[in-house]
């Protein structure tokens, strides 16, 4: 994007790794206290950090580190219960914590500037996109009304907003999440601030869109100068946008660097744990364990004397639980608060700071209840596969068929078709991953096939026998063997059950079991989804998050259900967490020999997890088969996007850039031909405007001009394999994503 | 929104239909005969069943109601038994004096109301917060007569304010009618105040821990700035269609406070026409407060899908 004529950038000395610029914003030990009924929570202890113009600094942590609240309470910001204890924060210079806050509505917008994690929420939703921007101009820069305006529509400009007349008489429900974020960046960059503030700007966004903001903000750092405190949990993202990282846990830091040397060589254990737990794209491949930090955070309340870190360090030893060890500088330009930090330089030092759980745990028994004998092998060749199913063979444990649910649209007597059309199947043991940006159906799939939303046409068979449309018409012997886990294990756990009684529902509902039995077995689970005995009696309010989703997946592994369908089941939770939870997933069905339907939008969850992964776009199914295949060159366009769009956690790998045209996708309307062409970065013209696009197999074969009904048995057996639904023959994909590499 | 319109329109419509079929319902199951009330006890059988012939009585139960619904809404409410009056007139009369007191009730306490729920919801948890919520809620907890009684003891005989009965005369102006009107109206807001101070503050609060909210004070917008365009926007949503929709009570359910203080009002019409068993007017009265709560209710719903952009042309 070019800078706006007539506006003046000055493109400035970068605040490098050398810090000859002296920092716009500095704290120094700062430390913000929240006054609690349980006693003064020391949140955020002893933090200095410094950020100059131009540069970015991340924070990253896990949640309950401190990262926001060092953020808030650096601006002057906390809630009426929170104090900046001691310590100072400078911006050119003034101290801005502790000060009232008449004087700092002076600063804040005006010299700081903040986009918050949730758009939808954090902008108000009965004023239009242009009011709220205007208030920054009028407010700050003393513009009238109509020069308010024409400043706000320059910056959505500027923000490489398409049509900005037109999305600043929006409200806010009207646009997309990414749309919002860009907007609120626009707001925030409107008075030019020294510093800008992003807190996990992009959590809550699609890859896709996370992928355009974070570009977008590639070029506004060039352009604005600003000094930019980038607060994340994410590591791909960190390693893409910042130049310096801070790592913070329980509430200090533990270690600063600059990107590069943070991710070649991290010099504290808990960075080079917190390093190893990310999933990582086309890394170890499928199937393989992720590492996990034992342990978890320590209670604000009830810190250790020592190191924050040394009960869940493999390194620690005497002297780090005696006093706190302090930030020290270890090499120019990087700081840990290690005692130990040399170990780490070495490769062998670092493998002893690893957590040694990669090894398998013990093995899941889950026997006791009565389960459904395992279907029949898989069987490949499809020689009884009835025409007209694309990969659904009857030996498969669950077959969806042509599924398609159309919802009444936004206006009158306008349909949105959620999923239109979608044939697939999940084998005895075998995990099917299904990725897609939101809004691609993926969850309204699910909800069929669990027969919470009442398909529109198609049919749901579980080793051929078809289910009814509507979870309450179903049979309990089905219910039994179909369970589900939900995204948010907040909402889907009774917050009055306790998680004992919880788990033993479906063990007296559906497995039949006497009380006392169940309660045995509720026990066991529990403990199977490693979870001490102790909180059988506990209510989900006191669990945390990851806690909840444990016993949320050992009430859907209750009955011994022999397919459970997860809906983005760790997508909430904290990277750590994350490794810890996937790994249990995988153990499970190693352990019971269960199959899973795995919804995601994290592609490399995915891919760790699946055998099978299809590829979901407003609706439709765009490419499928095999894990390893489907995530290797050719890929269908929108799976290269995906994929390209993705954060890697290393800030020198030079990524290959291909970003998506146009909006997400809204399913009020289905594009004609390829629904897939108006924001195909690999347009081919007529062809996929007009025409629906064939299924293409490896081995150059095309089963079907039309992607809903292909054809023959054989044509079935091979897309088990790979099929890509796609006008451009797949050598000739392949050529165009090897040429796009280079 | 015209459409929106038209179909809450056509939820009134069928509101007061179904409401008519109840008040016409049970208007016929209350105990006495029509002609032997009008006719008294000593009058002959014969001397009845002409009156009922008269009066159509004799006809079937759906056929009476039909004519009586025709007439309604021709504007033929009838005479009625007790005064011979017409109704018609008599209870739009009443109507305007009602809706003069709601008048006055609702500028007393609707400001009033969403003006300390908001200050209460800004110091939410201090003392001021704690001062307004016990104060209001004791009001509620007083029955209108006590309230009514106090005022007057304290207005009218103490101080001399204003008049201790408000009985005006059929066709007095709103300004001369208006001193009659300040005790029975503080009257109505006291008792009704909590409600709106409760849910202002408890909508307000709700806002203020909004992320918008946030954002707007970190854009550093002055506290007014934060409060009229960004808080109240939204807090007062619900406020709004409450207080709408308890303009119905207002007009026509102020039996209690009318009656002490022998304001001619809807309230007292309905309970005078129910002693006295005066079917047309018990009918036309209902009919007519069905139809305000109706319309109440719809003032409600427009201005929610005004204030909301989200639920707008739904």
């Amino acid at each position: 994007m070019a800078a706006v004529p007539g506006h003046v950038t000055t493109p400035g000395r970068m605040g490098g790794p050398g810090q000859l610029v002296a920092p716009t914003f500095k704290t120094e030990r700062l430390s913000v206290v929240y006054l609690t009924e349980q006693g003064p929570l020391r949140a955020v202890r002893g933090v200095s950090l410094s950020v100059a113009a131009g540069e970015t600094m991340g924070v990253v942590g896990e949640s309950g580190s401190g990262k926001t609240t060092l953020a808030l309470g650096a601006i002057g910001y906390l809630p009426a219960n929170g104090r900046v204890e001691s310590g100072t924060s400078r911006l050119a210079g003034v101290d801005l914590a502790g000060r009232p806050r008449r004087e700092l509505r002076h600063v804040w917008g005006s010299k700081v500037g903040l986009v918050s994690q949730n758009p939808q929420a954090a902008l108000n939703p009965t004023l239009t996109i242009g009011r709220q921007m205007d208030e920054m101009g009028r407010r700050h820069l003393s513009l009238g009304r109509r020069a308010a305006r024409e400043a706000s529509l320059a910056m959505l400009e500027r923000v490489a907003m398409p049509d900005p007349q037109a999305v600043a008489s929006r409200y806010p429900h009207q646009l997309s999440g990414g749309m919002l974020q860009r907007c609120a960046l626009a707001m925030a960059l409107l008075t030019h601030p020294a510093v800008l503030i992003l807190d996990e700007p992009t959590t809550g966004l699609d890859v896709t869109s996370q992928a355009t903001i974070l570009d977008l903000l590639d070029d506004l750092k060039a352009q604005f100068h600003t000094a930019i405190l980038y607060i994340t949990h994410n590591l791909g993202v960190v390693a893409r946008v910042c130049d310096r990282i801070a790592v913070m846990y329980a509430g200090e830091i533990s270690e600063e660097a600059t990107a590069p040397d943070l991710f070649a060589q991290p010099l504290h254990p808990y960075t080079a744990n917190l390093l190893r737990c990310v999933p990582r794209l086309g890394g170890q491949g499928t199937q393989e364990r992720l590492a996990t930090i034992p342990g978890s955070l320590p209670q604000m309340g009830d810190l250790p004397s020592g190191c924050v870190f040394a009960p869940r360090c493999p390194l620690a030893v005497e002297d780090c639980r005696a006093a706190r060890p302090p930030l020290v500088e270890a090499n120019a330009g990087r700081k840990t608060a290690c005692l130990r930090w040399q170990i780490l330089r070495s490769e062998e030092g670092r493998q002893t700071a690893l957590q040694l759980d990669l090894r398998a745990a013990a093995p899941l028994t889950l026997s006791a209840v009565p389960r459904a004998p395992a279907g029949p092998p898989r069987v490949r060749d499809g020689s009884s596969s009835p025409p007209g199913t694309l990969v659904a063979m009857p030996q498969d444990l669950l077959t969806v068929e042509d599924a398609a649910k159309e919802c009444p649209g936004p206006r009158p007597r306008s349909t949105v078709k959620a999923v239109d059309g979608t044939t697939l199947s999940v084998g005895a043991q075998q995990t099917f991953g299904l990725v897609g940006e939101s809004g691609s159906g993926k969850t309204t799939l699910a909800r069929i096939v669990a027969g919470l939303t009442r398909p529109t046409r198609g049919h749901v068979h579980l080793e051929g026998t078809p289910l009814g449309p509507s979870v309450s018409g179903r049979d309990p012997s089905v219910l039994r063997r179909l369970q589900m886990v939900f995204q948010s294990p907040e909402t889907s756990l009774n917050p009055r059950q306790t998680a004992g009684q919880a788990v033993m529902r479906p063990l007296v509902l559906l497995a039949g079991l006497e009380r006392r039995e169940a309660g045995q077995r509720a026990r066991e689970l529990l403990e199977a989804v490693r979870l001490p005995a102790s909180y059988f009696d506990r209510y989900p309010g006191e669990l945390s998050g990851g806690e909840k989703q444990r016993v949320a997946i050992a009430r859907a592994f209750a009955a011994g259900p022999d397919l459970v369908i997860c809906d983005e089941p760790v997508s909430s939770l904290d990277v750590s967490v994350q490794g810890a939870l996937m790994n249990l997933i995988g153990d499970l069905q190693d352990g019971a020999g269960t199959s899973y339907l795995f919804i995601s939008h994290d592609l490399a969850a995915v891919q760790h997890l699946s055998h099978f992964i299809g590829v979901m776009y407003l609706g439709a199914l765009m490419e499928m088969g095999d894990a390893a295949r489907v995530l290797a060159s050719p890929y269908h366009p929108y799976t290269e996007a995906l994929l390209s769009a993705v954060p890697v956690p290393d800030p020198t790998s030079r990524d290959h850039r291909m970003r998506l045209r146009g909006s997400p996708p809204s399913s009020a309307e289905t594009p004609s031909g390829c629904r897939f062409h108006p924001r195909c970065p690999r347009f081919q013209g007529d062809l996929c405007r007009d025409q629906a696009p064939p299924w293409r197999l490896s081995d150059g074969g095309v089963i079907a001009r039309d992607a809903a009904t292909p054809a023959t048995a054989d044509a079935a057996a091979a897309a088990a394999e790979h099929a890509i639904c796609c006008h451009i023959p797949l050598h000739d994909l392949a050529a165009l994503q090897e040429a796009g590499r280079r | 929104m015209t459409g929106f319109i038209l179909r809450r329109l056509g939820f009134v419509i069928l509101t007061v239909l179904l409401s008519s079929v109840l008040v016409f319902g049970a208007t016929h199951v209350l105990p006495g005969d029509v002609a032997t009330m009008i006719l008294g006890r000593e009058a002959s059988e014969q001397a009845k069943d002409s009156l009922r012939q008269e009066l159509g009585l004799d006809r079937s139960l759906v056929v009476q109601y039909g004519s009586w619904l025709s007439d309604l809404a021709r504007g033929d409410w009838g005479t009625s038994l007790s005064t011979g009056e017409d109704v018609r007139g008599v209870t739009l009369e009443r109507l305007s004096n009602s809706a003069m007191l709601a008048l006055v009730a609702f500028f007393m306490y609707v400001p009033l109301g969403i003006f300390l729920g908001v200050i209460a919801a800004w110091r939410r948890n201090s003392y001021i917060d704690q001062v307004i919520s016990a104060g209001s809620l004791a009001f509620v907890g007083l029955p209108e007569f006590v309230t009514a009684v106090l005022l007057i003891a304290v207005f009218s005989r103490a101080l001399h304010w204003f008049p201790s009965s408000s009985a005006i005369a059929p066709g007095t102006g709103f300004f001369s009618a208006l001193p009659s009107l300040i005790l029975p109206g503080l009257t109505v807001s006291l008792t009704s105040l909590a409600y709106v101070v409760r849910m202002t503050r408890a909508g307000t609060a709700e806002v203020l821990e909004t992320d918008y909210v946030r954002t707007a004070r970190l854009k550093g917008l002055s506290a007014g700035n934060v409060l009229f365009r960004h808080v109240l926007r939204n807090s007062l949503l619900p406020t709004v269609t409450v207080i709408a929709a308890g303009v119905g009570w207002l007009i026509g359910g102020l039996i209690v406070t009318e009656s002490v203080f022998g304001y001619p009002g809807l309230g007292r019409l309905v309970l005078f026409a129910v002693q006295r068993r005066d079917l047309p007017l018990i009918q036309a009265t209902t009919m007519v407060i069905v139809t305000i709560f109706a319309l109440a209710n719809l003032a409600a719903d427009i201005m929610y899908a005004l204030l909301n952009p989200r639920i707008r042309y739904r």
